[in-house]
């Protein structure tokens, strides 16, 4: 099968065959990204705080997200995780009542200012939800709705990009002779597999992952998990997750969320290793051995 | 042994409970299968031997004791596409905008809500009179096929924006997420995800308006009357199955078979209608007729 480079100067590198267990996959060809970890801020977060109604959910929120590199958020339940990752892409604008105070600044800008173009910021940011939701269409209509609303109308473009994300996410072989099939007929960690194609058939920059792997079985779980790590470098990846073992694997950086008089707050952020190993505040050291949370 | 007594009591009381409820399910599906058989047989056994290619294409002379139904469906089809084309798209986009634009509990739902159910619980004859003093006489269309499909959509109306608003709202919060995450406009998520993931929905509010309306005989003897030539305009009068059919058993003496044969024709088109729309549906959703 005949893999199309991506757009962009860099020279594409050679079709990287990676045997898993059972599977093997086919990685589309990788753009030459900046080293790994390399600590360049993509998204600046400055004082932000996030209010449902009146009530605070979110509050003095600092930090840097690098780019091309697997962020990782953890804490417990209700701390905002999820209402931090929906205000990179602004799906909090959905939600009535939700406001904002502070910034965030993709490179130079401001992803809450009155003049972002939503469909280009949603463009450039792909989000995968905790339950796989593919739309009840076939598996092509599910990649191809996307492409179609930001202009890629041209059937072989859209040929091209679908069996590049499908091989990406190695999706390919199990579903290249189905692609008109439903896409509830595959199983969930297909499904959240497509998801994560869905995502990137745009050419994100970064993609938002709000528990991608919590409903699957540990088997679908860990191909998901395999494929997060293969995406490094080429996105710039944050993952909320509950499975502390999991952001230990494939994270970079930790952010350690913890409610404080009900709001939700930035306790420690810092190298995955740091957070895990020595952890400067003694919630998060609770935290991560398992003491609280 | 005294044991497995004591297993097969226990079982065989909680098994003579299910078996009861079984057989009380069972029986109402057969019940209901059974009418709906005995109907079919019924008009097959007093209608087919009325029915022929000639039946289906003559007019009807002789106040329908001879001849046959031509003019009559092309009346019937013309009533229903009206009824249809303007009953639609209100229907839908009314639907759309309660699902999807107004705050579940505010006035303007409130209201439109409201007016609806008061529309959905007149009765035909009703439409009827409304029909004929509004479109006959004041907007002077006369008793026409154009006001007999006018009236017509006033009373799909409740039908399919009901149905249009709960199917949409039965679509799962997470397709609306995922589609503006993948940043699709409102506009876009209503027409490519959230009206096709309804389909079902709609198709069915659809074959329910249809069923209605090749029903209807009230609302229709006094706006497109009865009238059996075959139509030259929309402004002609012209007669539908199902005034055809009342006509020929209340009115005709000896217009029973026709009368049966007709009522054949107007069931084996509502199962072709079923058909063909859920068809459709299935098709929708997986994205071949809907590409743009
Ligand atoms: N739509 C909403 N309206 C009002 N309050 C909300 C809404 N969504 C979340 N909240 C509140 O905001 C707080 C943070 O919720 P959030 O979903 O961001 O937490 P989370 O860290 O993602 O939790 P979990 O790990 O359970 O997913 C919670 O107290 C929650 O009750
Ligand atoms: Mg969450």
């Amino acid at each position: 099968m005949n893999v199309r480079g991506r757009r962009g100067p860099g020279k594409p590198e050679a079709d990287q065959v990676v045997a898993g267990e059972n599977n093997s996959y086919t990685l589309g060809p990788m753009q030459a990204g900046p080293a790994c970890c390399a600590p360049q801020p993509l998204i600046r977060v400055r004082n932000f705080s996030l209010f449902y109604g009146g009530r605070t959910a979110l509050d003095n929120i600092s930090l840097d997200i690098y780019r091309g590199c697997i962020t990782a958020l953890i804490g417990p339940s209700g701390c905002g995780k999820t209402s931090f990752l929906s205000s990179i892409n602004r799906l909090t604008d959905l939600i009535p009542g939700c406001s904002i105070t502070g910034r965030m600044h993709i490179d130079d800008s401001d992803i809450h200012g009155p003049a972002t173009d939503l469909q280009a910021l949603r463009r450039q940011i792909g989000m995968v939800f905790q339950k796989p939701s593919p739309f009840p269409f076939s598996i092509y209509r599910n990649i191809e709705l996307p492409l179609h609303e930001h202009g890629i109308k041209r059937r072989e473009d859209k040929d091209a990009i679908i069996q590049r994300v499908l091989q990406d996410v190695g999706l390919w072989n199990e579903v290249q002779d189905r692609l008109h099939s439903s896409a509830l007929s595959l199983s969930g960690g297909q499904q959240q597999r497509l998801c994560i194609a869905r995502a990137l058939a745009l050419d994100p920059q970064i993609l938002l992952m709000d528990e991608p792997c919590s409903a699957l079985d540990p088997i679908a779980s860990g191909v998901v998990e395999d494929l997060i790590s293969r995406l490094r470098g080429r996105y710039t990846i944050i993952i909320v997750t509950h499975n502390l073992a999991q952001a230990r694997r494939v994270a970079n950086y930790a952010a350690f969320f913890w409610v404080k008089d009900h709001a939700g707050r930035l306790v420690e952020f810092g190298h995955c290793r740091q957070v895990f190993e020595s952890p400067a505040h003694e919630l998060t050291a609770a935290y991560v051995n398992g003491a609280r949370g | 042994m005294r044991e497995i007594s004591h297993v097969e009591i226990m079982s065989s009381g909680h098994a003579r409970g299910d078996r009861m409820v079984q057989w009380v399910v069972y029986f109402a599906a057969i019940l209901v299968s059974a009418a709906f058989v005995w109907i079919v047989w019924d008009l097959v056994r007093g209608g087919i031997g009325h029915l022929s290619w000639t039946f289906l294409v003559e007019s009807s002379r002789d106040a329908g004791r001879a001849g046959g139904i031509g003019a009559v469906l092309v009346s019937t089809v013309l009533v229903l596409l009206i009824a249809l084309a303007v009953a639609l798209p209100l229907g839908w986009a009314t639907g759309a905008l309660l699902a999807e634009y107004v705050p579940a509990a505010g006035g303007l739902g409130h209201t439109v809500r409201y007016s609806l159910q008061v529309l959905a619980a007149v009765p035909s004859i009703v439409f009827g009179l409304f029909g004929n003093i509004f479109f006959c006489v004041y907007l002077g269309l006369g008793f026409s096929i154009l006001s007999g499909g006018l009236t017509l959509a006033c009373m799909l109306l409740p039908i399919l924006v009901s149905t249009a608003e709960a199917g949409l709202r039965a679509v799962p919060g997470a397709h609306r997420l995922s589609a503006t995450a993948l940043g699709m406009s409102r506009t876009a998520t209503l027409w490519h995800v959230l009206l096709p993931a309804a389909a079902p929905a709609l198709v069915a509010g659809l074959l329910l308006g249809i069923g209605r309306a090749m029903a209807e005989t009230a609302a229709l003897l006094f706006t497109s009357g009865y009238v059996d030539r075959m139509p030259d305009s929309l402004l002609d009068s012209g007669r539908t199955l199902a005034v055809h059919i009342f006509d020929l058993s209340m009115n005709v003496p000896g217009g029973d078979a026709p009368a049966y044969a007709s009522a054949l024709v107007l069931i084996a088109a509502l199962l072709l209608i079923n058909v063909l729309a859920m068809r459709f549906a299935a098709g929708w959703q997986r994205g071949k007729m809907v590409t743009v």
